[in-house]
């Protein structure tokens, strides 16, 4: 194949706790599409972002066309043809096409002062024409689809020469024909001789694009093979692994009685048609791709958006919720995934975070807050879940994310809530932490609490739930009990095989 | 500190005083309250005039109306919001009061129509805000405009006068104990009950946690329309309080009045640590802060500083309060 565009050796990269990457070396030839794989916190994106100089590395070398180099930050690996599309676009909506692809480069008249806009856009015009692609350069970003901002997105990266384009989880948030669109500039980009990083989970939509496929796992490399000479299967045995260790505390619930019965909930071009139901004691786990809809139904249960149909009963009763209030009031919590986002008043203290949803339970009948009761009862729920802290009248933002993600659980414990939904109730946490989050959801199921875990990692799902629910594109694609699920099975349902 | 298990983790019970004084909340209170304790002093050596019970009654006097819609524009504040209607109510709810007195209601007729047609308006704002979801500056710009464009069409552009009921200005101008107006004590009154609602009642707290993170609140159960709707008209009730107040002090109520009264109200809870971005502020700071700004004008009104350079220096210790206020949080964000 000739001098290699890209080639990482032997990269190693430590956070405080975490060997994130351990020598993994990886390669990327000239008209080639590198398929990157394995599961969250395998490692995928340390190793991006230490391609595109957002971190440094502890050890290895990175050489590009055979000339080492050192990649001190992004602007530099992109001055040198390393372009990469996060999932998360860095577009400016109010802004047009060609004005997000030139921004900083616009080219300019009378002087330095004026910015030629003829000369602009008939620059971006070009580009998106290379592409085959027949947006207006001046059309405003935000009036675009996700899938026509991706395509702005691969615009600008060319627009610096890119020699290797990174693309993140690209097909996520795309319908059928957006994909073959995307495929179609994909390997129209291939053909001239880029070099392209694809990660992705969705292994059915691979055969289209692939021509070599690495697995990471742990932070280690389990191998490079040609798309051609491996089955799906034997890469999601890759992936996967492990055998499903015993980080797991042992479970000792018998689910009894329904508690929650979710039918047909519905949101347009969302949720498709949703039925299940939750018992007392059971814990339930919601699996599948990121945007396949999970959070989505949580928020819907939870009313913090409104569906457009469905009915919800809790203990056998038809429950009205039209917000997040009423599902309270009917004894449903919600965990949040981004739980700094929405789960947590920062600039308040400690204890008037955690009795934030049980405030009518510590008011007299003039409106005033028992704040000695309050106080109380928040420092045992701190004592018990082990929050470190000087005081109760800590302000959380000085709190560390491992406490603050206590937190949030300590709020919903204050209220006894009957159903918890926990979504991503271990991201970003480490393992200690994780055993700990685990032991409390047991704890709850046991006190009769039924918990539905919403999770993208298959072996806590596997090793923590009584039953596996699937989702794909905003559907329930799969029942799984406990005894017949593996991460095969579900892997293959979540990616799309029927 | 408070007693320690062996894991590090607080025992049971209320932090000490020390490590209550310690906490960021406390501190620009006690920073604000210091620097206003070093301005008298300062006044107090700089002119023999300064420190006499007169000319601290004076000041009282003069911070009332201000403090009192400050205490409420601290409420909308702490939401993330903002209310630039106030000081154009302050003339509508104290020409309101003048019309229902002349028209012959009595007198506590007249000061109930004064304070609910501020909440009126209030609500009218809150409304828009938090059902609209147009941004609060934009409302209570507009509203500011609207209300003043009242006061001048209900008055034809001129002042009304109580002459009619001679005992109306007794409710500004009697003297408790022949030394403290009454407006001082009205001060002191409102500031301990509204105090006491954002320290200790079920609705405080929401309003701190919408202003903190709204999202968060309303995923909690709080119902954050309500909360919106309770603090636009709170801030023009209060406002309904001091027009009057003021119009019993001018014996007049006069459709000009106000002017520009709404970003001393702002400046004097920010100068008392109530933060712009939301989720914090206390009634506390907010009276310190419109007492710093009526001391500041008093003493260099006795030191013959011209009215022209006070605003300049007023200016200056607005921006200077919450620049201090800015490095000791990226300070303590940086200590932990």
């Amino acid at each position: 194949m000739g001098v290699p565009l890209l080639d990482m050796e032997s990269i190693s990269k430590a956070f405080p706790g975490v060997q994130a990457l351990a020598n993994v070396s990886f390669d990327v030839c000239p008209g080639e599409v590198h398929v990157l794989v394995g599961e969250n916190g395998a490692g995928k994106s340390t190793l991006m972002k230490i391609l595109s100089g957002v971190y440094g590395r502890d050890s290895g070398e990175i050489r590009l066309e055979g000339q080492p180099v050192r990649l001190a930050n992004p602007r530099q690996a992109q001055e040198l043809g390393v372009s990469i599309i996060y999932q998360e676009f860095n577009l400016l909506p109010h802004l047009s096409i060609a004005q997000n692809i030139f921004i900083t480069r616009e080219p300019r008249k009378f002087g330095r002062f004026f910015v030629d806009d003829t000369r602009l856009n008939a620059a971006a015009e070009q580009i998106l024409s290379d592409l085959n692609l027949t947006m207006e350069p001046d059309e405003l970003v935000a009036r675009l689809t996700v899938a026509e901002q991706q395509m702005v997105e691969i615009a600008k990266a060319l627009s610096f020469d890119a020699k290797i384009l990174v693309m993140d989880e690209p097909t996520a948030a795309l319908s059928e024909t957006e994909i073959n669109e995307l495929f179609r500039v994909v390997r129209r980009l291939r053909d001239r001789g880029v070099g392209i990083i694809y990660i992705s989970h969705r292994l059915q939509e691979l055969k289209q694009i692939a021509d070599r496929v690495t697995v990471l796992r742990d932070g280690t490399k389990v191998g490079t093979v040609r798309w051609e000479d491996i089955t799906i299967d034997d890469l999601i045995r890759m992936m996967v692994g492990r055998e499903v260790s015993d980080v797991f505390p042992e479970r000792s619930t018998a689910p009894t009685e329904p508690l929650l019965t979710v039918r047909s909930l519905k949101r347009e071009g969302v949720l498709h048609d949703i039925s299940f139901t939750l018992h007392r004691g059971e814990v339930l786990g919601v699996s599948g791709l990121v945007g396949a809809g999970r959070t989505e139904m949580a928020r819907a249960v939870f009313g913090a958006d409104r569906p457009d149909a469905g009915e919800v009963r809790v203990n056998g009763e038809p429950v009205m919720i039209r917000n997040p209030g009423d599902a309270i009031d009917a004894g449903i919590a919600y965990l949040s995934e981004d739980r700094k986002r929405d789960g947590l008043a920062l600039n308040l203290t400690l204890e008037e975070n955690v009795v934030l949803a049980s405030i009518p339970r510590f008011t007299d009948r003039l409106g005033l807050v028992q704040r000695r009761r309050a106080e109380e009862r928040a420092s045992e729920l701190v004592e018990s879940l082990r929050i470190k802290t000087p005081s109760m009248q800590q302000i959380v933002r000085y709190l560390s994310g491992g406490n603050q993600q206590k937190v949030v659980l300590a709020k919903w414990l204050c209220r006894e809530a009957e159903i918890v939904i926990f979504d991503e109730p271990t991201r970003g946490i480490d393992v200690g932490a994780k055993r700990e989050v685990y032991n409390l959801i047991n704890q709850l199921s046991e006190n009769g609490v039924g918990v539905i875990m919403i999770s993208s990692e298959l072996p806590e799902i596997i090793g923590m739930s009584d039953r596996v629910l699937v989702m794909r594109d905003g559907r329930l694609v799969g029942e799984f009990a406990r005894q017949e699920a593996s991460e095969e099975k579900i892997m293959y349902l979540a990616t799309g095989g029927r | 500190m408070g007693e320690k298990t062996p894991q590090g983790t607080l025992k049971r019970g209320a932090g000490t005083l020390a490590n209550r004084l310690s906490s960021a909340r406390v501190f620009q209170q006690v920073a604000a309250f210091l620097s206003l304790i070093l301005l008298v002093l300062f006044f107090s050596f700089a002119s023999p005039h300064f420190f006499s019970v007169r000319n601290l009654v004076t000041i009282g006097l003069q911070t009332a109306v201000i403090g009192i819609m400050a205490m409420g524009v601290t409420y909308v504040i702490i939401t993330a919001g903002i209310d630039l209607s106030i000081g154009s109510l302050l003339a509508v709810t104290g020409v309101v009061t003048a019309l229902a007195i002349g028209a012959g209601a009595p007198i506590a007729i007249g000061v109930i129509a004064g304070a609910m047609s501020g909440l009126g308006i209030g609500l009218f704002n809150g409304f828009v805000v938090a059902f609209g979801k147009v941004p609060p500056f934009v409302v209570t710009l507009g509203m500011m405009m609207t209300g003043r464009g009242l006061a001048l069409v209900l008055t034809d552009g001129r002042p009304l006068y109580f002459r009619e009921v001679p005992e109306f200005r007794l409710l500004a101008q009697t003297r408790v104990f022949d030394t403290v107006p009454l407006p001082v004590v009205y001060l002191f009154v409102v500031a301990i009950i509204a105090g006491f609602i954002l320290k200790r009642s079920a609705i405080g707290r929401y309003i701190y946690a919408v202003g903190s993170n709204e999202e968060a609140a309303r995923l909690s159960g709080v119902n954050v329309t309500k909360i919106k709707l309770f603090v636009y008209s709170f801030s023009g009730f209060m406002t309904g309080l001091a027009g009057v107040i003021l119009a019993a002090r001018l014996n007049s109520a006069q459709p000009a009045a106000g002017q520009t009264y709404e970003l001393d109200a702002i400046a004097a809870a920010v100068i008392g640590g109530t933060s712009l971005m939301g989720g914090e502020g206390t009634i506390t700071g907010t009276m310190v802060g419109a007492f710093i700004m009526s001391v500041l004008r008093n003493g260099l009104n006795l030191m013959g500083v011209s009215q022209f350079w006070q605003q300049v220096i007023m200016g200056l210790v607005v921006i200077g309060a919450v620049f201090i206020d800015t490095l000791r949080k990226q300070r303590e964000a940086k200590a932990t």
